[in-house]
Protein backbone atom coordinates (compact mmCIF):
# COMPACT_ATOMS: atom_id res chain seq x y z
CA UNK A 1 0.00 0.00 0.00
CA UNK A 2 1.28 3.47 -0.82
CA UNK A 3 2.16 5.87 1.94
CA UNK A 4 2.24 9.63 2.23
CA UNK A 5 5.85 10.67 2.94
CA UNK A 6 6.64 12.78 6.02
CA UNK A 7 9.72 15.00 5.77
CA UNK A 8 11.59 16.37 8.76
CA UNK A 9 13.01 19.89 8.53
CA UNK A 10 14.54 20.91 11.86
CA UNK A 11 11.76 20.66 14.39
CA UNK A 12 9.04 20.83 11.72
CA UNK A 13 7.43 17.89 9.93
CA UNK A 14 6.36 18.56 6.36
CA UNK A 15 3.61 16.48 4.78
CA UNK A 16 2.77 17.04 1.13
CA UNK A 17 -0.42 15.34 0.07
CA UNK A 18 -0.08 14.82 -3.64
CA UNK A 19 -2.68 12.21 -4.46
CA UNK A 20 -6.40 11.85 -4.08
CA UNK A 21 -6.43 9.91 -0.81
CA UNK A 22 -8.70 7.00 -0.14
CA UNK A 23 -9.95 6.64 3.40
CA UNK A 24 -7.40 4.07 4.63
CA UNK A 25 -4.54 6.20 3.39
CA UNK A 26 -5.91 9.18 5.31
CA UNK A 27 -6.22 7.11 8.48
CA UNK A 28 -2.69 5.70 7.98
CA UNK A 29 -1.35 9.25 7.66
CA UNK A 30 -2.96 10.20 10.96
CA UNK A 31 -1.24 7.24 12.68
CA UNK A 32 2.15 7.79 11.01
CA UNK A 33 2.15 11.48 11.73
CA UNK A 34 1.35 11.19 15.44
CA UNK A 35 4.06 8.55 15.81
CA UNK A 36 6.59 10.75 14.00
CA UNK A 37 5.77 13.82 16.13
CA UNK A 38 6.77 11.83 19.20
CA UNK A 39 9.85 10.09 17.74
CA UNK A 40 11.21 13.24 16.06
CA UNK A 41 10.35 15.57 18.95
CA UNK A 42 8.65 17.82 16.40
CA UNK A 43 7.18 21.14 17.49
CA UNK A 44 5.38 21.96 14.27
CA UNK A 45 3.51 20.20 11.46
CA UNK A 46 3.03 21.68 8.02
CA UNK A 47 0.49 20.02 5.73
CA UNK A 48 0.66 21.12 2.10
CA UNK A 49 -2.60 20.40 0.31
CA UNK A 50 -1.94 22.49 -2.82
CA UNK A 51 -2.26 19.37 -4.97
CA UNK A 52 -5.59 18.32 -3.46
CA UNK A 53 -8.46 18.84 -5.87
CA UNK A 54 -11.11 18.13 -3.27
CA UNK A 55 -11.59 18.08 0.48
CA UNK A 56 -14.73 16.30 1.63
CA UNK A 57 -15.96 15.91 5.21
CA UNK A 58 -13.77 12.83 5.73
CA UNK A 59 -10.52 14.55 4.75
CA UNK A 60 -11.65 17.70 6.55
CA UNK A 61 -12.19 15.71 9.71
CA UNK A 62 -8.79 14.05 9.31
CA UNK A 63 -7.11 17.46 9.06
CA UNK A 64 -8.96 18.58 12.18
CA UNK A 65 -7.95 15.41 14.00
CA UNK A 66 -4.30 15.85 13.07
CA UNK A 67 -4.38 19.45 14.36
CA UNK A 68 -5.98 18.38 17.64
CA UNK A 69 -3.70 15.36 18.16
CA UNK A 70 -0.58 17.38 17.38
CA UNK A 71 -1.71 20.02 19.80
CA UNK A 72 -2.07 17.33 22.48
CA UNK A 73 1.47 16.18 21.70
CA UNK A 74 2.83 19.73 21.94
CA UNK A 75 3.11 20.50 18.23
CA UNK A 76 1.38 23.23 16.18
CA UNK A 77 -0.24 22.46 12.83
CA UNK A 78 -0.65 24.75 9.81
CA UNK A 79 -2.44 23.66 6.63
CA UNK A 80 -1.15 25.46 3.53
CA UNK A 81 -1.97 25.88 -0.14
CA UNK A 82 -5.70 25.20 -0.22
CA UNK A 83 -7.06 25.91 -3.71
CA UNK A 84 -9.81 28.53 -4.18
CA UNK A 85 -12.31 25.99 -5.55
CA UNK A 86 -11.68 23.69 -2.59
CA UNK A 87 -12.09 26.53 -0.08
CA UNK A 88 -15.39 27.65 -1.64
CA UNK A 89 -16.69 24.07 -1.63
CA UNK A 90 -15.76 23.53 2.03
CA UNK A 91 -17.65 26.69 3.00
CA UNK A 92 -20.76 25.58 1.04
CA UNK A 93 -20.53 22.11 2.52
CA UNK A 94 -20.39 23.66 5.99
CA UNK A 95 -17.30 21.85 7.26
CA UNK A 96 -16.18 23.26 10.61
CA UNK A 97 -12.48 24.08 10.20
CA UNK A 98 -12.13 26.89 12.73
CA UNK A 99 -9.56 25.04 14.80
CA UNK A 100 -7.22 24.67 11.84
CA UNK A 101 -4.53 27.27 11.21
CA UNK A 102 -3.94 28.08 7.55
CA UNK A 103 -1.44 29.89 5.35
CA UNK A 104 -1.16 30.71 1.66
CA UNK A 105 1.90 28.62 0.89
CA UNK A 106 4.73 26.63 2.48
CA UNK A 107 6.88 29.75 3.01
CA UNK A 108 4.12 31.64 4.82
CA UNK A 109 3.24 28.47 6.67
CA UNK A 110 6.74 28.10 8.05
CA UNK A 111 6.68 31.75 9.24
CA UNK A 112 3.35 31.20 10.91
CA UNK A 113 4.53 27.97 12.53
CA UNK A 114 7.67 29.62 13.87
CA UNK A 115 5.64 32.42 15.44
CA UNK A 116 3.21 29.91 16.93
CA UNK A 117 6.04 27.73 18.25
CA UNK A 118 7.76 30.72 19.88
CA UNK A 119 4.52 31.73 21.55
CA UNK A 120 4.00 28.15 22.71
CA UNK A 121 7.51 27.93 24.13
CA UNK A 122 6.85 31.08 26.14
CA UNK A 123 3.99 29.29 27.77
CA UNK A 124 1.04 30.81 25.96
CA UNK A 125 -0.39 28.08 23.76
CA UNK A 126 -2.05 29.14 20.47
CA UNK B 1 -43.95 17.55 -52.34
CA UNK B 2 -41.40 14.79 -52.72
CA UNK B 3 -39.25 14.35 -55.82
CA UNK B 4 -40.37 17.28 -57.89
CA UNK B 5 -38.49 18.50 -60.90
CA UNK B 6 -38.34 22.18 -60.20
CA UNK B 7 -37.38 24.74 -62.78
CA UNK B 8 -36.11 27.00 -60.04
CA UNK B 9 -32.53 26.02 -60.77
CA UNK B 10 -32.91 26.80 -64.47
CA UNK B 11 -34.21 30.24 -63.67
CA UNK B 12 -31.48 30.85 -61.14
CA UNK B 13 -28.74 29.86 -63.57
CA UNK B 14 -30.18 31.66 -66.57
CA UNK B 15 -30.82 34.97 -64.78
CA UNK B 16 -28.19 34.91 -62.04
CA UNK B 17 -26.86 38.34 -62.94
CA UNK B 18 -30.31 39.92 -63.42
CA UNK B 19 -31.71 38.49 -60.22
CA UNK B 20 -28.67 39.73 -58.33
CA UNK B 21 -29.09 43.24 -59.76
CA UNK B 22 -32.81 43.31 -58.93
CA UNK B 23 -32.12 41.92 -55.48
CA UNK B 24 -29.48 44.58 -54.83
CA UNK B 25 -31.88 47.30 -55.93
CA UNK B 26 -34.55 45.82 -53.71
CA UNK B 27 -32.25 45.72 -50.69
CA UNK B 28 -30.86 49.20 -51.15
CA UNK B 29 -34.30 50.72 -51.70
CA UNK B 30 -35.66 49.02 -48.60
CA UNK B 31 -36.07 51.11 -45.47
CA UNK B 32 -34.24 48.35 -43.62
CA UNK B 33 -30.99 48.95 -45.53
CA UNK B 34 -28.28 50.06 -43.10
CA UNK B 35 -25.86 52.14 -45.11
CA UNK B 36 -24.13 53.04 -41.86
CA UNK B 37 -23.26 49.42 -41.10
CA UNK B 38 -22.73 47.84 -44.51
CA UNK B 39 -21.40 49.42 -47.72
CA UNK B 40 -23.03 48.70 -51.06
CA UNK B 41 -19.92 46.85 -52.19
CA UNK B 42 -20.00 44.73 -49.03
CA UNK B 43 -23.67 43.96 -49.50
CA UNK B 44 -23.08 43.07 -53.15
CA UNK B 45 -20.29 40.70 -52.20
CA UNK B 46 -22.52 38.97 -49.59
CA UNK B 47 -25.48 38.76 -51.95
CA UNK B 48 -23.41 37.39 -54.86
CA UNK B 49 -21.80 34.80 -52.62
CA UNK B 50 -25.15 33.65 -51.28
CA UNK B 51 -26.64 33.46 -54.78
CA UNK B 52 -23.71 31.32 -55.88
CA UNK B 53 -24.11 29.00 -52.89
CA UNK B 54 -27.88 28.67 -53.40
CA UNK B 55 -27.36 27.79 -57.08
CA UNK B 56 -24.75 25.16 -56.22
CA UNK B 57 -27.03 23.64 -53.60
CA UNK B 58 -30.10 23.62 -55.88
CA UNK B 59 -28.16 21.77 -58.60
CA UNK B 60 -28.58 18.66 -56.45
CA UNK B 61 -32.26 18.77 -57.44
CA UNK B 62 -33.32 19.11 -53.83
CA UNK B 63 -34.92 22.49 -53.24
CA UNK B 64 -37.22 21.57 -50.36
CA UNK B 65 -35.11 19.99 -47.61
CA UNK B 66 -32.52 22.47 -46.41
CA UNK B 67 -31.33 20.11 -43.69
CA UNK B 68 -29.77 17.90 -46.41
CA UNK B 69 -25.95 17.96 -46.62
CA UNK B 70 -25.90 19.79 -49.98
CA UNK B 71 -27.47 22.84 -48.27
CA UNK B 72 -24.90 22.94 -45.49
CA UNK B 73 -22.64 25.55 -47.19
CA UNK B 74 -25.69 27.85 -47.58
CA UNK B 75 -26.69 27.44 -43.92
CA UNK B 76 -23.11 27.96 -42.74
CA UNK B 77 -22.90 31.15 -44.77
CA UNK B 78 -26.24 32.42 -43.43
CA UNK B 79 -25.26 31.54 -39.85
CA UNK B 80 -21.99 33.45 -40.19
CA UNK B 81 -23.72 36.44 -41.80
CA UNK B 82 -26.49 36.72 -39.22
CA UNK B 83 -23.96 36.31 -36.41
CA UNK B 84 -21.92 39.22 -37.78
CA UNK B 85 -25.05 41.28 -38.27
CA UNK B 86 -26.19 40.58 -34.72
CA UNK B 87 -22.81 41.76 -33.44
CA UNK B 88 -22.89 44.85 -35.69
CA UNK B 89 -26.26 45.90 -34.30
CA UNK B 90 -28.68 45.02 -37.12
CA UNK B 91 -32.29 44.39 -36.00
CA UNK B 92 -34.12 41.10 -36.60
CA UNK B 93 -36.14 42.71 -39.38
CA UNK B 94 -33.08 44.13 -41.07
CA UNK B 95 -31.36 40.76 -40.93
CA UNK B 96 -34.35 38.75 -42.18
CA UNK B 97 -34.93 41.18 -45.05
CA UNK B 98 -31.62 40.03 -46.52
CA UNK B 99 -33.31 36.74 -47.52
CA UNK B 100 -36.92 37.80 -47.91
CA UNK B 101 -36.05 40.57 -50.36
CA UNK B 102 -34.82 37.89 -52.75
CA UNK B 103 -38.42 36.76 -53.31
CA UNK B 104 -39.51 39.67 -55.49
CA UNK B 105 -36.66 39.40 -58.07
CA UNK B 106 -37.02 35.60 -58.29
CA UNK B 107 -40.81 35.76 -58.73
CA UNK B 108 -40.45 38.46 -61.40
CA UNK B 109 -38.10 36.28 -63.44
CA UNK B 110 -40.41 33.31 -63.06
CA UNK B 111 -43.26 35.35 -64.40
CA UNK B 112 -41.20 36.25 -67.44
CA UNK B 113 -40.17 32.67 -68.02
CA UNK B 114 -43.46 30.89 -67.35
CA UNK B 115 -45.91 33.73 -67.98
CA UNK B 116 -48.50 31.80 -69.94
CA UNK B 117 -48.47 28.61 -67.91
CA UNK B 118 -50.39 29.65 -64.80
CA UNK B 119 -50.34 26.23 -63.19
CA UNK B 120 -46.59 25.82 -63.56
CA UNK B 121 -46.02 29.39 -62.39
CA UNK B 122 -48.06 28.87 -59.23
CA UNK B 123 -46.18 25.64 -58.59
CA UNK B 124 -42.74 27.22 -59.02
CA UNK B 125 -43.61 30.26 -56.93
CA UNK B 126 -44.78 27.96 -54.18
CA UNK B 127 -41.55 25.97 -54.23
CA UNK B 128 -39.45 29.14 -54.20
CA UNK B 129 -41.54 30.61 -51.37
CA UNK B 130 -41.13 27.52 -49.20
CA UNK B 131 -37.38 27.47 -49.81
CA UNK B 132 -36.80 31.17 -49.16
CA UNK B 133 -39.06 31.13 -46.10
CA UNK B 134 -37.05 28.28 -44.63
CA UNK B 135 -33.78 30.08 -45.29
CA UNK B 136 -35.24 33.31 -43.89
CA UNK B 137 -36.44 31.64 -40.73
CA UNK B 138 -33.12 29.94 -40.28
CA UNK B 139 -31.40 33.31 -40.57
CA UNK B 140 -33.74 34.94 -38.06
CA UNK B 141 -33.26 32.07 -35.66
CA UNK B 142 -29.45 32.16 -35.76
CA UNK B 143 -29.64 35.90 -35.40
CA UNK B 144 -31.78 35.49 -32.28
CA UNK B 145 -29.39 32.92 -30.84
CA UNK B 146 -26.40 35.15 -31.48
CA UNK B 147 -28.17 38.03 -29.71
CA UNK B 148 -28.86 35.81 -26.73
CA UNK B 149 -25.21 34.76 -26.62
CA UNK B 150 -24.18 38.40 -26.67
CA UNK B 151 -26.56 39.22 -23.81
CA UNK B 152 -25.31 36.31 -21.74
CA UNK B 153 -21.70 37.30 -22.31
CA UNK B 154 -22.44 40.89 -21.40
CA UNK B 155 -24.13 39.78 -18.19
CA UNK B 156 -21.04 37.80 -17.26
CA UNK B 157 -18.78 40.72 -18.13
CA UNK B 158 -20.97 43.04 -16.08
CA UNK B 159 -20.66 40.72 -13.11
CA UNK B 160 -16.90 40.70 -13.43
CA UNK B 161 -16.68 44.41 -14.09
CA UNK B 162 -18.61 45.16 -10.96
CA UNK B 163 -16.22 43.18 -8.77
CA UNK B 164 -12.73 44.53 -9.29
CA UNK B 165 -9.98 43.39 -6.97
CA UNK B 166 -7.23 45.96 -6.42
CA UNK B 167 -3.78 45.28 -5.07
CA UNK B 168 -3.25 48.33 -2.90
CA UNK B 169 0.00 47.31 -1.23
CA UNK B 170 2.36 44.38 -1.30
CA UNK B 171 0.28 41.59 0.24
CA UNK B 172 -2.90 43.68 0.67
CA UNK B 173 -5.95 43.51 -1.61
CA UNK B 174 -9.02 45.76 -1.64
CA UNK B 175 -12.36 44.62 -3.02
CA UNK B 176 -14.81 47.53 -3.29
CA UNK B 177 -18.29 46.02 -3.49
CA UNK B 178 -20.98 47.98 -5.32
CA UNK B 179 -24.62 46.89 -5.48
CA UNK B 180 -26.39 44.07 -3.70
CA UNK B 181 -24.75 40.78 -2.98
CA UNK B 182 -27.02 37.94 -4.10
CA UNK B 183 -25.98 34.30 -4.33
CA UNK B 184 -24.83 34.43 -7.96
CA UNK B 185 -22.79 37.55 -7.32
CA UNK B 186 -21.26 36.07 -4.17
CA UNK B 187 -19.93 33.19 -6.26
CA UNK B 188 -18.23 35.57 -8.68
CA UNK B 189 -16.90 37.77 -5.87
CA UNK B 190 -15.51 34.76 -3.99
CA UNK B 191 -13.86 33.22 -7.04
CA UNK B 192 -12.41 36.54 -8.08
CA UNK B 193 -11.07 37.42 -4.64
CA UNK B 194 -9.61 33.98 -3.90
CA UNK B 195 -7.91 33.72 -7.28
CA UNK B 196 -6.39 37.17 -6.70
CA UNK B 197 -5.22 36.10 -3.25
CA UNK B 198 -3.30 33.24 -4.90
CA UNK B 199 -2.03 35.27 -7.86
CA UNK B 200 -0.75 38.21 -5.81
CA UNK B 201 0.29 36.15 -2.81
CA UNK B 202 -1.71 38.46 -0.54
CA UNK B 203 -2.52 37.50 3.01
CA UNK B 204 -4.83 40.44 3.79
CA UNK B 205 -7.99 41.35 1.89
CA UNK B 206 -10.19 44.36 2.68
CA UNK B 207 -13.81 44.04 1.52
CA UNK B 208 -15.25 47.54 1.35
CA UNK B 209 -19.05 47.64 1.41
CA UNK B 210 -19.54 51.42 1.17
CA UNK B 211 -21.33 50.83 -2.15
CA UNK B 212 -23.68 48.14 -0.83
CA UNK B 213 -27.12 49.74 -0.35
CA UNK B 214 -28.37 47.43 2.41
CA UNK B 215 -26.99 44.63 4.51
CA UNK B 216 -29.61 42.04 5.35
CA UNK B 217 -29.14 38.55 6.74
CA UNK B 218 -28.47 37.09 3.30
CA UNK B 219 -25.84 39.67 2.38
CA UNK B 220 -24.14 39.19 5.75
CA UNK B 221 -24.18 35.43 5.30
CA UNK B 222 -22.63 35.75 1.85
CA UNK B 223 -19.95 38.09 3.19
CA UNK B 224 -19.16 35.66 6.00
CA UNK B 225 -18.88 32.84 3.45
CA UNK B 226 -16.38 34.85 1.45
CA UNK B 227 -14.37 35.66 4.58
CA UNK B 228 -14.40 31.99 5.69
CA UNK B 229 -13.22 30.74 2.30
CA UNK B 230 -10.39 33.29 2.27
CA UNK B 231 -9.42 32.24 5.79
CA UNK B 232 -9.19 28.59 4.70
CA UNK B 233 -6.63 29.64 2.13
CA UNK B 234 -4.67 31.54 4.73
CA UNK B 235 -5.83 35.08 3.97
CA UNK B 236 -7.22 37.45 6.59
CA UNK B 237 -10.30 39.50 5.61
CA UNK B 238 -11.41 42.86 7.00
CA UNK B 239 -14.83 44.33 6.21
CA UNK B 240 -14.86 48.10 5.91
CA UNK B 241 -17.23 50.87 4.87
CA UNK B 242 -20.03 50.12 7.29
CA UNK B 243 -22.06 53.34 7.25
CA UNK B 244 -23.86 54.36 10.46
CA UNK B 245 -27.22 53.71 8.80
CA UNK B 246 -26.15 50.20 7.81
CA UNK B 247 -24.84 49.52 11.29
CA UNK B 248 -28.27 50.51 12.65
CA UNK B 249 -30.25 48.25 10.33
CA UNK B 250 -27.81 45.44 11.02
CA UNK B 251 -28.52 45.67 14.73
CA UNK B 252 -32.27 45.90 14.13
CA UNK B 253 -32.20 42.81 11.92
CA UNK B 254 -29.93 40.98 14.32
CA UNK B 255 -27.28 40.60 11.62
CA UNK B 256 -23.87 39.67 12.94
CA UNK B 257 -20.50 39.35 11.31
CA UNK B 258 -19.27 36.93 13.98
CA UNK B 259 -15.56 37.24 14.66
CA UNK B 260 -14.85 39.05 11.39
CA UNK B 261 -12.89 42.26 11.88
CA UNK B 262 -15.00 45.25 10.78
CA UNK B 263 -14.00 48.90 10.39
CA UNK B 264 -16.03 52.03 9.69
CA UNK B 265 -13.91 53.32 6.84
CA UNK B 266 -11.47 51.99 4.27
CA UNK B 267 -8.78 54.21 5.83
CA UNK B 268 -9.27 52.54 9.23
CA UNK B 269 -9.14 49.12 7.61
CA UNK B 270 -5.94 50.00 5.78
CA UNK B 271 -4.34 51.23 8.99
CA UNK B 272 -5.29 47.97 10.68
CA UNK B 273 -3.98 45.98 7.70
CA UNK B 274 -0.63 47.78 7.84
CA UNK B 275 -0.39 46.98 11.53
CA UNK B 276 -1.14 43.32 10.89
CA UNK B 277 1.40 43.10 8.10
CA UNK B 278 3.98 45.01 10.16
CA UNK B 279 4.19 47.85 7.65
CA UNK B 280 4.96 51.40 8.81
CA UNK B 281 4.23 54.30 6.51
CA UNK B 282 5.75 57.71 7.20
CA UNK C 1 -23.97 18.09 -27.95
CA UNK C 2 -21.85 15.26 -26.62
CA UNK C 3 -23.61 11.95 -26.56
CA UNK C 4 -22.32 10.25 -23.45
CA UNK C 5 -23.63 6.92 -22.34
CA UNK C 6 -24.91 6.59 -18.77
CA UNK C 7 -22.79 4.31 -16.62
CA UNK C 8 -23.17 2.55 -13.29
CA UNK C 9 -20.40 2.15 -10.74
CA UNK C 10 -20.37 -0.27 -7.80
CA UNK C 11 -20.01 1.41 -4.41
CA UNK C 12 -19.03 -1.33 -1.99
CA UNK C 13 -15.64 -0.67 -0.40
CA UNK C 14 -13.93 2.60 0.46
CA UNK C 15 -11.67 2.45 -2.65
CA UNK C 16 -14.88 2.75 -4.67
CA UNK C 17 -15.40 6.25 -3.25
CA UNK C 18 -12.15 7.26 -4.93
CA UNK C 19 -13.27 5.66 -8.21
CA UNK C 20 -16.62 7.45 -7.99
CA UNK C 21 -14.87 10.80 -7.49
CA UNK C 22 -12.57 10.18 -10.44
CA UNK C 23 -15.41 9.14 -12.76
CA UNK C 24 -17.45 12.22 -11.88
CA UNK C 25 -14.41 14.46 -12.35
CA UNK C 26 -13.63 12.99 -15.79
CA UNK C 27 -17.25 13.34 -16.96
CA UNK C 28 -17.48 16.93 -15.78
CA UNK C 29 -14.23 17.88 -17.48
CA UNK C 30 -15.56 16.33 -20.71
CA UNK C 31 -18.80 18.30 -20.39
CA UNK C 32 -16.87 21.53 -19.89
CA UNK C 33 -18.02 22.39 -16.36
CA UNK C 34 -16.08 25.11 -14.54
CA UNK C 35 -13.48 24.14 -11.95
CA UNK C 36 -15.74 25.30 -9.10
CA UNK C 37 -18.68 23.27 -10.43
CA UNK C 38 -16.43 20.23 -10.82
CA UNK C 39 -15.11 20.54 -7.28
CA UNK C 40 -18.58 20.93 -5.78
CA UNK C 41 -20.05 17.97 -7.62
CA UNK C 42 -17.05 15.72 -6.97
CA UNK C 43 -17.24 16.59 -3.27
CA UNK C 44 -20.98 15.86 -3.19
CA UNK C 45 -20.32 12.54 -4.94
CA UNK C 46 -17.69 11.69 -2.33
CA UNK C 47 -20.07 12.44 0.56
CA UNK C 48 -22.95 10.48 -0.94
CA UNK C 49 -20.78 7.52 -1.94
CA UNK C 50 -19.49 7.32 1.62
CA UNK C 51 -23.06 7.42 2.92
CA UNK C 52 -23.95 4.57 0.56
CA UNK C 53 -21.23 2.44 2.15
CA UNK C 54 -21.49 3.57 5.77
CA UNK C 55 -25.27 3.63 6.10
CA UNK C 56 -26.61 1.77 3.06
CA UNK C 57 -24.23 -1.21 3.35
CA UNK C 58 -23.07 -0.64 -0.23
CA UNK C 59 -24.87 0.03 -3.51
CA UNK C 60 -24.35 1.74 -6.83
CA UNK C 61 -23.80 5.16 -8.37
CA UNK C 62 -25.31 5.83 -11.78
CA UNK C 63 -24.11 8.75 -13.92
CA UNK C 64 -26.63 10.24 -16.35
CA UNK C 65 -26.59 13.23 -18.69
CA UNK C 66 -29.98 14.93 -18.56
CA UNK C 67 -30.91 17.56 -21.16
CA UNK C 68 -34.02 19.66 -20.77
CA UNK C 69 -35.22 23.19 -21.49
CA UNK C 70 -32.15 23.77 -23.60
CA UNK C 71 -29.69 23.01 -20.81
CA UNK C 72 -27.49 20.00 -20.15
CA UNK C 73 -26.15 18.65 -16.92
CA UNK C 74 -24.83 15.73 -14.99
CA UNK C 75 -26.97 13.62 -12.69
CA UNK C 76 -25.79 11.12 -10.09
CA UNK C 77 -28.10 8.50 -8.63
CA UNK C 78 -26.95 6.72 -5.48
CA UNK C 79 -28.93 3.59 -4.74
CA UNK C 80 -28.62 1.18 -1.85
CA UNK C 81 -30.73 -1.57 -0.34
CA UNK C 82 -29.75 -0.85 3.22
CA UNK C 83 -31.91 -0.12 6.26
CA UNK C 84 -33.28 3.14 4.83
CA UNK C 85 -33.81 6.42 6.61
CA UNK C 86 -36.66 6.71 9.12
CA UNK C 87 -36.84 10.51 9.31
CA UNK C 88 -35.54 12.22 6.17
CA UNK C 89 -36.09 15.76 7.48
CA UNK C 90 -33.93 14.98 10.47
CA UNK C 91 -31.27 13.28 8.33
CA UNK C 92 -30.97 16.42 6.20
CA UNK C 93 -30.15 18.56 9.23
CA UNK C 94 -26.50 19.47 9.69
CA UNK C 95 -24.86 17.63 12.54
CA UNK C 96 -27.37 14.79 12.66
CA UNK C 97 -25.79 11.38 12.34
CA UNK C 98 -26.51 7.84 13.38
CA UNK C 99 -22.89 6.93 12.67
CA UNK C 100 -19.55 8.41 13.61
CA UNK C 101 -19.35 11.08 10.89
CA UNK C 102 -19.85 14.82 11.12
CA UNK C 103 -23.44 14.50 9.94
CA UNK C 104 -22.83 16.83 7.00
CA UNK C 105 -23.14 14.31 4.16
CA UNK C 106 -26.76 14.81 3.14
CA UNK C 107 -27.39 18.44 4.09
CA UNK C 108 -23.95 19.50 2.85
CA UNK C 109 -24.28 17.71 -0.49
CA UNK C 110 -27.65 19.35 -1.00
CA UNK C 111 -25.95 22.76 -0.86
CA UNK C 112 -23.36 21.70 -3.46
CA UNK C 113 -25.82 20.72 -6.21
CA UNK C 114 -28.66 22.39 -8.11
CA UNK C 115 -31.30 19.68 -7.66
CA UNK C 116 -31.47 17.23 -4.79
CA UNK C 117 -33.98 14.45 -4.32
CA UNK C 118 -34.09 11.72 -1.71
CA UNK C 119 -36.38 8.73 -1.43
CA UNK C 120 -36.10 6.17 1.29
CA UNK C 121 -38.11 3.36 2.74
CA UNK C 122 -37.25 1.62 6.01
CA UNK C 123 -35.73 -1.84 5.38
CA UNK C 124 -35.90 -1.32 1.59
CA UNK C 125 -33.15 1.17 0.88
CA UNK C 126 -32.38 4.74 -0.11
CA UNK C 127 -32.05 6.56 -3.40
CA UNK C 128 -30.42 9.98 -3.58
CA UNK C 129 -30.48 11.86 -6.89
CA UNK C 130 -28.37 14.98 -7.38
CA UNK C 131 -28.10 17.12 -10.51
CA UNK C 132 -25.87 19.96 -11.51
CA UNK C 133 -26.73 22.02 -14.60
CA UNK C 134 -24.39 23.83 -16.88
Amino acid sequence: MDKIPILKLGNILLVTIQIDMHDQLAIALQDDLTARIVSAHAKGVLIDISSLEMVDSFIGRMLGNIAAMSQALGAQTVVVGMRPAVAITIVELGLPMENIQTALNVERGVEKLQRAMEKYEKGTPR
Amino acid sequence: MTKQKSRLIEIFEKYEQEILEDWMREQIASITYRKDLLTEAGLRKQSAELMGLIITASRSGNVTDISAPEWKPVLDFLAATSKTRAAQGFTTQETATFIFSLKQPVFARMKLELGTNAVALAEEIWIATVLLDKLGLFTAETYQKSREDIIRRQQMELLELSTPVIKIWEGILVLPLIGTLDDARTQVVMENLLQNVVDTNSSIAIIDITGVPAVDTLVAQNLIKTVSAARLMGAHCIISGIRPQIAQTMVHLGVEFGDVVTKASLADALKYAFQQAGITVT
Amino acid sequence: MSQKEPETIEIKISEDILRARQSVRTCMVDLGFSLIDQTKMVTAASELARNTIDYGKGGTMRIEYPAEEGRTGIRLIFLDHGPGIADIQQALKDGFTTGSGLGLGLGGSKRLVNDFEIRSEPDKGTQVTVTRWR
